[in-house]
């Protein structure tokens, strides 16, 4: 056993984050770090820089454009992109579509789309949840009716992060309604400038608009945008969910995230003393950063036995990331609320009077942490990943 | 020891709760909020129309001679309903200042204003470094002649762009921090030098940043004694966090009972949610939460109208630190317990989720007032 890193690793650690800080916007970063929006302009501007360094779609075999780098690697690179802070390449095109693409797809499609995948010259969304269907996906009623060679596509997605920026979609749809649930849904492509693509903003609590319902109202789906077979799609679905197994617990972001709150809590005040000099205060962000110190070790644990046995099969080791990634996250967006207190209160300090200059720093405190409210609803709940540890684990 | 409301409570139970449930749905706020300034003077004439803007002022002053309970009843029925209008600056601390601390003539002149619903008010109290320290101000008021000029800049001033008059602390001796030399003055909304910035609140009030530069009051404008009126100030706060603890129950009680509605109709792997028995057993820890805030909040109230300035402080504190840590959890699962519906502007439950979150937030968080009751020695 030896929890160190080898100097190979520590080398390659160095280079990203010399890269980093050499190539990401100033901006781009600033609006991170402040929990703010970036336009969609800022997000590609970043990843075709990325692209360009051949660094964009990393995880992906070398034959496609990936890196071939051990997991110890991807590991140090997302811990070093969280926590700089830049922005995570678009988890839909690279982590998601991508992979079925490369593992399901036929060779022609794979030349279509990876290499525009790679440099987003398409924005990808995910149409998997429906408003009927969350937890329970499998029970998906958007169809698609072959006729001729083309798909005849009708129903409704929900909670599609982002198609307002999208140009494609991979969506999940009935093809074989005779079938039992899971066993007549196909993985189907298609562009999102497609006559009968409606999409509809859904505004969330923080204030901000990144997620939305998309309505198919006949849409001609060329019948080659099928990837993989015709009733398969469930099984291209549980890869694609159980691929993403250690970007989830979010390491890097959390250690930023308790920069910042280390940062502010020594520029505000509490009892006349900068808030970081009590004692309360100060033993809740130690424990924070117990449990993420914890976090950070299971899941170089699930990393080093990838980097002896292969990826495998989806592991549940995932889960356990997911629920305590996610409460860690949840926990600095609280801890971040203490620091500032009252000064939490203003909403959209650019609003009707213009700019409050003193407010500034604080405005997007309070949406943060309603925003991260869905880290645990998101990607599987919480509950569903207790319900996964319970079952796979634990053989309840 | 009684927990029931008496027959004339009860009838006040009813009638706030009655016409809110007739004028204050979800999209009737909706329409209110774009009003200027966020509420609706219309609604706010309604409040007035049913007496409930004079509740807790003396006979002799033209109100109702109500105490703390009736003032819970109401916060309880305003927070069910998710209330915009500015009930809490206006009565409870603008009215808890002239009723705790106002000469004869100040009552006279703006009590019945209060009562009839013509004019609302806002407390100028925090600033940039004070957090939830009362004492701690930096905004001064000079003595020029018989009346004084305040210099200073208040922030999050709830209510701070409609209200007619303000009621500000400042300081007239001593440094930032001490605990004498601060004083209270009523300063008219539209006096010289004042500026302001508004914006809405995240909980979807308003909310302005108030700017004193060289504004002149006459010697009428103190309320109590102008070198030392902490006392008075933290009397009427304690009465404000207390209505607080209320506004925070009946957000909760609202919040757990659409949350169970929601389990038993949101249906997935072809059964209710509600049946799952994880999700029981959330809910039910919610419900233990709500109760346990319920009683704290009595408690708050029953204490309110005690003269004993430090038993009164750490009884609300500690309701304070019960409430805060209920709403935390009843807000954040009734958010979960949604899922994505609960991360809409669209549905209810969000709103009743910022407005819990921003209650924590004012004159003092859990962590605040945990140590007041600390240092205290405790409740037992
Ligand atoms: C901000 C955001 C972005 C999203 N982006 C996308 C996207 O881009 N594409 C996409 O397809 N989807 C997306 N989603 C959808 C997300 O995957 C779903 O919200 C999630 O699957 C939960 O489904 P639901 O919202 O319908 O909640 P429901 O499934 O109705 O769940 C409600 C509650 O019941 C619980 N529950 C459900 N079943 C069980 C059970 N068996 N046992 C115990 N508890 C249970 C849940 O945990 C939850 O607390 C996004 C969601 C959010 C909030």
């Amino acid at each position: 056993m030896d929890l160190a890193f080898t100097k190979e690793e520590m080398a390659f650690r160095e280079e990203v984050r010399e890269f980093f800080k050499n190539n990401v916007p100033p901006e781009t970063r600033r609006k991170l770090v402040e929990g703010r929006h970036l336009s969609k302009d800022e997000m590609v501007t970043w990843w075709r820089i990325l692209n360009k360094k051949g660094w964009g779609v990393s995880h992906w075999p070398k034959e496609y454009g990936g890196t071939g780098w051990t997991s110890v690697q991807h590991y140090i690179f997302n811990e070093e992109l969280q926590s700089y802070p830049a922005p995570a390449p678009l988890a839909f095109g690279v982590s998601m579509v991508g992979p079925v693409i490369y593992t399901f797809g036929n060779e022609e499609q794979k030349k279509k789309y990876l290499p525009r995948i790679a440099n987003v010259d398409d924005w990808w969304c995910q149409g998997f949840s429906e408003p009927g269907s969350g937890s329970d996906l499998a029970s998906l009623k958007t169809k698609a009716e072959r006729k001729g060679d083309k798909w005849i596509i009708n129903g409704q997605k929900t909670w599609t992060t982002l198609a307002q920026h999208a140009d494609m979609i991979f969506c999940l749809c009935r093809t074989d309604p005779s079938a039992k649930k899971q066993t007549g849904i196909s993985f189907i492509v298609f562009s999102m400038k497609s006559k009968g693509v409606t999409v509809r903003p859904i505004q969330t609590i923080d204030g901000g608009v990144e997620v939305n319902e998309v309505f198919f109202d006949d849409v001609e789906v060329p019948y080659e945008n099928l990837i993989g077979e015709e009733n398969k799609g469930w099984d291209y679905a549980k890869f694609l969910l159980g691929n993403e197994r250690t970007g989830i617990a979010r390491v890097g972001m959390s250690k930023e995230r308790i920069r910042r709150i280390k940062d502010l809590a020594s520029k505000v005040e509490s009892n006349g003393r900068p808030v970081i000099e009590d004692p309360g205060f100060r033993e809740k962000l130690a424990a924070c950063e117990i449990e993420l110190k914890a976090l950070e070790l299971t899941q170089l644990r699930v990393v080093a036995d990838e980097n002896k046995h292969g990826k495998g099969k989806p592991n549940p080791a995932s889960s356990v990331l997911k629920i305590k990634g996610s409460e860690i996250q949840q926990t600095t967006t609280e801890l971040l609320m203490e620091v500032i207190g009252p000064l939490a209160a203003p909403f959209d300090v650019h609003g009707e009077d213009g700019s409050n200059e003193a407010m500034e720093w604080t405005a997007q405190i309070a949406p943060t942490y309603f925003n991260y409210r869905k880290v645990s609803i998101y990607g599987g709940s919480n509950e569903i990943q207790r319900n996964i540890i319970a079952k796979a684990v634990l053989g309840l | 020891m009684d927990f029931d409301l008496s027959e004339e409570q009860r009838l006040l139970k009813e009638s706030v709760d009655g016409l809110l449930t007739d004028s204050y749905d979800f999209d009737a706020r909706k329409k209110y909020m774009k009003e200027k300034g966020g509420w609706s003077k219309a609604m706010w004439g309604k409040l007035a129309e049913q007496g409930l803007l004079g509740l807790p002022f003396a006979e002799a002053d033209g109100g109702f001679g109500a105490g703390g309970v009736e003032t819970m009843i109401v916060m309880e029925a305003l927070g069910k309903a998710l209330v915009l209008e500015p009930y809490l600056a206006t009565v409870v601390i603008g009215g808890g200042f002239l009723r705790h601390g106002g000469s004869d003539a100040q009552k006279a002149a703006y009590v019945p204003a209060i009562i009839d619903g013509s004019k609302t008010f806002a407390f100028a109290q925090v600033e940039k470094n004070s957090r939830y320290d009362l004492h701690d101000v930096t905004t001064t008021a000079k003595k020029k002649g018989n009346g004084w000029v305040i210099d200073g800049e208040k922030f999050v001033v709830l209510n701070g762009e409609n209200a007619d008059v303000l009621i500000v602390t400042a300081r007239t001796k001593g440094e930032r921090r001490d605990k004498t030399g601060v004083g209270v003055f009523l300063v008219p909304a539209n006096a010289k030098g004042i500026t302001k910035k508004s914006y809405p609140t995240q909980d979807g009030l308003h909310a302005a940043d108030i700017t004193f530069t060289g504004v002149e009051v006459g010697a009428d404008a103190v309320i109590g004694n102008p070198d030392d009126s902490l006392a008075l100030i933290e009397r009427v706060v304690d009465d404000a966090r207390t209505a607080l603890c209320a506004e925070a129950v009946g957000l909760m009680d609202e919040s757990l009972k659409t949350t169970v509605e929601y389990l038993k109709t949101r249906k997935q792997f072809g059964v209710a949610i509600g049946t799952f028995q994880s999700l029981q057993h959330r809910a039910s820890d919610m419900f233990v939460a709500v109760e346990q805030a319920r009683s704290m909040s009595m408690f708050a109230t029953m204490a309110a109208d005690s003269d004993d300035a430090k038993e009164r402080a750490r009884s609300i504190a500690a309701a304070k630190v019960q409430i805060g840590k209920s709403l935390k959890f009843v807000g954040q699962q009734s958010i979960q317990l949604h899922g994505g519906i609960g991360m809409t502007m669209e549905a209810k439950i969000g709103h009743y989720f910022k407005r819990l979150t921003m209650i924590e937030n004012t004159f003092g968080d859990t962590d605040y007032h945990l140590r007041r009751v600390t240092e205290a020695g405790g409740l037992m």
